[in-house]
């Protein structure tokens, strides 16, 4: 039964607890490709996949391109630098022309939050946002999903802690967004600053002691945290984050054994996870990394025309 | 001599506490006396409410610089749809508004192709840069009525207070975009539940209130007034109710998307729905509408804010802050204000457009007093009308309000006694 109608993928707040559902089943689905030695499909043969990314990505870039080989799309990849954004065009007006090239989907990376759902009003093709500014990163808070749903066998109950700079995370918008809808216990930790009560109008907990909440969790997303210039009032720095919210060994010890630890990366050993945390037993920030080809797949196939889910 | 006799209309007319129904007279482009026998034309409004000429403080004309966004011409052509005999323009043209030079150009362009009244603001400082004055002087004798920085506003405390002093020596109001750069930041939207949902930079309420409570410091310590700017926040109501209860000279205004809109507009990223400062929450709604219906609020206005299609249509934080309002604003008032919240009188609304306005920065409008200038609107307050954006006849067509139904609107507008629009 297909229960995807959707050209495009802005964002996991406008989505449906179903839809977010059938999104991960076609994933699940997906994932058995690149476990064979042939990781090819012909599911998107044909069709053009143009990564459009305004801003710098190396990770999730590369990502998108390899779901879409593996599905037997022509892919193009087109840089900020690259783009006639430079030379003051539009947006709007690059993506038209993008469109005008016969781009079926557009996958887009752009510093504005909105700027995948205002090209989604406006072309035809297909637009899947791989990050707005610090709104959404939807494939990503569906393969943080998905990691969870495929360790634990379901997502409703879980306590999931995310840990870091939340106010601007788009990473933890999606998470939030997403993990709320399939009914997970859902709290953010940080800084007073970075993670306003407010948030909580979201339907999720806010924290400011990790130790409070770590022994509970199930699982524990931390996000990479910055103190770069813009940063610099929220929080006095690098290393009073690490000793108020870091994931360092001896926290680490207190989680409960089956509790997973995640990042989306890129990681900052010693910063917000030890390093030997990253590497360990319950870290599985390389297997997000390996399901978000799944999620990618199944995200361009269901966008892309595809329908129900791949035999 | 034309002599215009307007039957059996409902007066209206704030400054002259008058309220009937009665004749009234024009000649010679003035308010005149009955003159029974000797009228060359009459038209009858019975129905309708003759109101003085509507008055609207805050509008962006855009020129010179920024006729891709709106003209003298065009603006004063959406200001007379909207049922206004007067405008005030802001000064943040380019170059602009902050010399003499360009003051005098904008009047006498505005004699050529303005089918209303074009009253213009000096800036508070050169360049609204907030560093050194501008000449107030000069401003004054080429004919500016206040002096604002709109758009931007004055950080530096002690230049502030200058400014409001040396105003003083010429009587003029100095208006304050109400706006702490400091809080504010990059700030697009109100701050709260939906900011954070959408992942905009939020606009704190508190970086307008701490300029409204610095205004009140200061008009209080100069003894001369200020006026805040298009208040959205219902703390810089409460500010402005206990200043005016002391008696300290501040004022306020109020824009109609700041009643009528919260910023769970923003939903959809569409930029006709950013403006500065932003739509905020229905607590602020009913705060502002308090302060209208109590008298702590004073002024209506539109910050009418044109801008062309291209340039609103980019991503949300690429785009201008503003939005056009002449043509509805009356209407968007009369409908909330008037119609479904009761909050304040028909009476009470045509004064402030009319009596408020003109008192605040002592124009000599705004009355239908014998011998003023014939600036009058006919309003039928019960007219219900949906506004189409692409029949506006402002160069610009960026308004959240397409669509929106209202009850009560101008239908003729009439200035020094000549009709400039009509429904």
């Amino acid at each position: 039964m297909k229960t995807w109608n959707r050209k495009d993928l802005t964002g996991l707040d406008e989505l449906s607890s179903g839809e977010i559902e059938f999104l991960l089943e076609t994933a699940r689905a997906f994932k058995g490709v690149g476990e064979r030695s042939l990781k090819k499909v012909p599911a998107l043969r044909g069709k053009t996949l143009v990564n459009f990314f305004v801003e710098p990505s190396t990770r999730t870039r590369t990502s998108f391109e390899v779901a879409a080989m593996r599905l037997s799309a022509d892919v193009v990849n087109i840089s900020a630098t690259a783009s006639s954004l430079q030379k003051g065009e539009t947006l709007k007006d690059t993506a038209l022309n993008l469109q005008a090239l016969q781009a079926d989907v557009i996958v887009l990376r752009h510093s504005s939050p909105g700027s995948a759902k205002f090209l989604s009003e406006r072309l035809d093709s297909s637009i899947i946002n791989a990050g707005d500014g610090a709104h959404e990163h939807p494939t990503q808070g569906l393969l943080d999903i998905f990691t969870m749903r495929e360790k634990f066998g379901r997502i409703e109950g879980l306590n999931v802690l995310i840990v870091g700079d939340i106010l601007f995370s788009r990473v933890a918008r999606s998470n939030i967004f997403g993990l709320v809808k399939l009914g997970a216990k859902v709290t953010l930790v940080g800084p007073s600053t970075l993670v306003p009560r407010s948030f909580e109008k979201l339907g999720v907990r806010v924290v400011h002691r990790i130790d409070e909440v770590l022994g509970d969790a199930d699982v524990v997303n931390l996000l990479r945290i910055q103190h770069e210039r813009q940063r610099k009032e929220y929080f006095p720095g690098l290393g009073e984050y690490t000793s108020l919210f870091g994931l360092t060994k001896a926290r680490a010890a207190r989680l409960k054994p089956g509790c997973l630890v995640m990042h989306p990366g890129p990681i900052n050993r010693g910063v917000e996870i030890d390093s030997d945390v990253a590497d360990g037993s319950q870290s599985v920030i390389l297997e997000q990394v390996t399901n978000g080809i799944a999620v990618r797949m199944a995200v361009l196939y269901l966008c892309a025309g595809g329908a129900g889910i791949p035999a | 001599m034309k002599i215009t006799r307007i039957t059996n209309g409902r007066i209206i007319d704030p400054a002259n506490n008058r309220d009937e129904v009665a004749d009234l007279w024009i000649a010679d482009g003035k308010i005149s006396a009955p003159q029974p026998g000797c009228e060359t034309e009459t038209w009858d409004a019975r129905g309708l409410v003759v109101s003085p000429g509507l008055i609207d403080i805050h509008v962006h004309l855009r020129e010179p610089g920024q006729s891709h966004k709106e003209t003298i011409a065009t603006g004063t052509r959406a200001a007379a749809a909207g049922g206004f005999t007067s405008i005030v323009a802001m000064p943040n043209t380019n170059p602009s508004a902050d010399s003499a030079a360009t003051i005098t150009w904008i009047k006498e362009k505005a004699a050529r192709e303005a089918c209303v009244n074009v009253f213009c603001t000096g800036a508070i400082t050169k360049g609204l840069r907030g560093e050194e004055l501008a000449p107030f002087g000069s401003l004054f004798n080429a004919g500016v009525v206040a002096l604002t920085d709109d758009g931007h506003c004055v950080q530096n405390h002690e230049i502030m207070r200058r400014a409001v002093e040396y105003a003083r020596m010429f009587g003029l109001t100095v208006m304050d975009h109400c706006q702490d750069y400091s809080l504010v930041g990059d700030g697009i939207m109100h701050e709260g539940e939906w900011s954070l949902r959408l992942g905009i930079p939020g606009w704190p309420r508190a970086g307008e209130e701490m300029i409204v409570a610095r205004n009140i410091m200061l008009a209080e310590l100069c003894d001369s007034p200020i006026h805040c700017q298009h208040i959205s926040s219902g703390g810089s109501v409460r500010l402005l109710r206990e200043a005016r209860a002391r008696g300290v000279k501040i004022s306020g205004e109020v824009c109609p998307h700041h009643i009528a809109l919260t910023d769970a507009s923003l939903a959809a990223f569409d930029s006709n729905f950013k403006m500065n400062p932003p739509l905020r929450m229905e607590d602020d709604i009913e705060a502002i509408i308090e302060g209208i219906a109590d008298g702590t609020l004073t002024i209506l206005c539109s910050d009418h804010a044109p801008h062309a299609f291209y340039e609103k249509e980019v991503e949300i934080d690429h785009a201008p802050f503003g939005i056009t309002g002449l043509e509805n604003e009356f209407s968007t008032f009369c409908d909330i204000l008037v119609h479904k919240r009761g909050a304040i009188s028909l009476a009470r609304l045509i004064a402030l457009y009319t009596a408020e306005p003109a008192r605040l920065l002592n124009l000599d409008r705004g009355t239908l007093s014998v011998g003023a200038p014939a600036d009058i609107t006919i309003i039928d307050p019960d007219l219900e009308w949906t506004f189409d954006k692409n029949k506006s006849v402002s160069l610009s067509h960026n308004t959240p309000f397409h669509g929106h139904t209202w009850k009560g609107r101008a239908v003729r507008t009439i200035v020094a006694g000549e009709t400039v629009w009509a429904l």
